[in-house]
């Protein structure tokens, strides 16, 4: 065992070592500590306390113009700064100001704990956790006092009645945990779309003839229950799973589709319609490039070529858009000609 | 009486005359002026002058990529049925005539007069039926319902054109320009015609009053101040996060070197 003994503070204690010679022994592995400008100049000291008292008096400033701001400040009034733009001169003033007042104080108070405040490094000692051992056998004492008092085994009926409850104490625990339900069943799987539902546009609501759509157009469209399906389930499920995209293309552009047959087509002479939740996490989709026919989701850039059965091109989804079949009905209104054949949107746990 | 009846000079009766007509058409000119663009092209002869004019124009500075017939050409598409509205926004802001063969016409000081522009959008216009020109009651927004376009422009626009008109990036070096600087006679065109990438939205299914409605809420965007302080060209969470990231967490980590630093 070496000592450091270069100051004189530290003696070697043979055996058993006390906690102040501990204490000096680790000081004296610190550097020397070297007193600050301002502890032996005192117009430096003073030129500090002014200091922090300036910063101290400016957050007082600034909290009166912070008042005053928000009693004279109109929040409709606009103020132009050349390349930041035009602001909400209100919000500009209460945020600087108040800003500017809670930083003094904390710059003044650092300032002031830096620069005035004793700066002696002081080493403070951390003691062993373990409890000594009188205190650990008076525990061990004062429990076995207590049992012996409950009569725990010499009671067998209260112990058996106490055995009972605490096993039957976690059924309601259990019990709630059913709330978490019902399972989802075809929630999932299903949508509002069913064969003859017509078309509507999202936000007009009103029905699309083949002729509204021009080629390169699209319609952002909902089934025509929608709103009353809204009303019976009292959320906005339906809206999140049912909106669908009718885009019209040249026919000779398509390249293929998810389904369909000569005499049966799943588009309109070129109008096909297709869910606007992307398959990878249910984001709607509207990004629509009408001449490479792309549909980009904003989310993560998985790209669907709507040309040729909305194929994933790039990105992150699995799969494609489902398609949804569609024809017109008696009055010449766009209809599903069907439900979707796979569920819309992401994957999920149970899904095939 | 006689002497008072020969004072009246011979010519005072014709003169009368030439007064009221001046004063009328000046009268006119000041009420007229607002559509002086509509007038001009009047002024300049009926439609087939100006259909000949445009014509002319056409086979100068247009035909060498959209062909003699502006049939199109192998770079370029048909302009048959694509109506005066296309030709009016491409050549009033400037996108067509095309500097360069690129992912998409950017917007460039424009080439043409009102007149000549006119011109054009009238011969092309005149091959084949198709989207027109606005008239000025179409762009009136005196009584459009602005928080209804809001709704249609959330629906229909923010994909591209970003929540707050800030334009965005599509692929293969194509992007949604920004609507900061789009006059309501643009958007409506745009919307009609479905330049380069973007889709057609048509008067059936976006009807005029729904145009309307949007141009008031793009309006209004374009003159909002930024209220919540540096908008940092709202571009949304990433400019603003890379601000907080580069400047805020910057100013924090000088703050820590500073409280941390002894004194001597």
């Amino acid at each position: 065992m070496s000592h450091n003994t270069d100051n004189g503070v530290v003696e070697a204690v043979e055996g058993e070592q006390s906690d102040a010679a501990r204490l000096a022994h680790d000081e004296s592995q610190l550097p020397a500590h070297r007193p600050r400008r301002t502890d032996y100049d005192p117009r430096a000291a003073k030129r500090a306390e002014r200091q922090v008292a300036i910063m101290f008096g400016l957050s007082a400033v600034f909290t009166i113009l912070f008042v005053v701001a928000f009693v004279q400040v109109g929040t409709e009034e606009v103020l132009r700064i050349p390349f930041f733009g035009t602001f909400g001169r209100s919000n500009l003033y209460l945020g600087l100001t108040f800003g500017l007042a809670t930083l003094l104080i904390g710059t003044g108070a650092i300032h002031w704990a830096k620069k005035l405040m004793n700066d002696h490094e002081v080493v403070a000692e951390r003691h062993p956790l373990r409890s000594p051992d009188e205190s650990r056998e008076e525990a061990v004492a004062a429990f076995e006092a207590g049992a012996e008092d409950s009569g725990f085994a010499s009671r067998p009926i209260i112990r058996r009645s106490l055995l009972g409850a605490m096993a039957l104490f976690p059924i309601p625990l259990v019990m709630v945990l059913r709330d978490l339900g019902p399972l989802p069943g075809k929630v999932l799987e299903e949508t509002a779309w069913k064969p003859g539902m017509r078309i509507v546009g999202a936000d007009s609501g009103i029905a699309i003839k083949p002729s509204d759509i021009p080629v390169g157009g699209i319609v952002q469209a909902i089934p025509a229950d929608l709103p009353e399906i809204q009303e019976i389930e009292g959320n906005l499920n339906s809206r999140a799973k049912d909106v669908v995209l009718l885009v019209r293309m040249n026919p000779a552009d398509i390249v293929s589709q998810q389904g369909g047959t000569a005499e049966e087509p799943w588009d309109f002479n070129g109008i096909m319609c297709f869910s606007r939740i992307c398959t990878h996490v249910g984001c709607p989709i509207a990004l629509y490039e009408q001449r490479s026919h792309h549909l980009l989701c904003p989310c993560h850039q998985s790209t669907f070529d709507l040309a040729d059965s909305a194929n994933v091109v790039f990105g992150p989804a699995a799969r494609e858009l489902p398609q949804l079949p569609i024809m017109l009905d008696a009055e010449g209104y766009f209809v599903a000609r069907d439900g979707f054949n796979q569920p819309v949107g992401p994957s999920y746990w149970e899904r095939s | 009486m006689k002497t008072l009846k020969a004072r009246r000079h011979r010519a005072a009766a014709p003169m009368l005359v030439l007064l009221a007509l001046a004063l009328i058409g000046v009268m006119y000119a000041a009420v007229g002026s607002a559509t002086t663009a509509s007038a001009a092209n009047e002024v300049q002869g009926g439609v087939d002058a100006q259909i000949a004019a445009g014509k002319k124009l056409f086979a100068e500075g247009c035909s060498s990529c959209h062909g003699l017939g502006a049939q199109g050409g192998p770079n370029a598409p048909t302009l048959i049925g694509v109506g005066s509205a296309a030709v009016d926004f491409q050549v009033s802001t400037g996108r067509m005539p095309l500097a360069a063969n690129q992912a998409q016409a950017p917007v460039k000081p424009v080439e043409y007069s009102d007149l000549e522009i006119a011109q054009l959008a009238a011969f092309v216009g005149s091959l084949a039926p198709g989207p027109q020109i606005p008239a000025d009651a179409d762009l009136n927004t005196q009584n459009a319902d602005m928080a209804f376009g809001g709704v249609l422009f959330r629906t229909n626009c923010s994909q591209c054109h970003n929540f707050a008109g800030s334009g965005g990036a599509l692929s293969n070096g194509a992007y949604g320009p920004n609507l900061r600087d789009a006059s309501p006679r643009e958007i409506y065109e745009a919307m009609l015609t479905g330049p380069e990438n973007m889709p057609v939205f048509s008067n059936q299914t976006i009807t005029t009053s729904d145009k309307q409605a949007i141009i008031k809420y793009i309006q209004n965007m374009q003159t909002e101040p930024s209220y919540g302080g540096w908008a940092l060209g709202r571009f949304g969470p990433v400019t603003e996060g890379a601000f907080v990231w580069i400047f805020a967490l910057g100013l924090l980590v000088a703050a820590a070197v500073w409280i941390g630093a002894k004194v001597r």
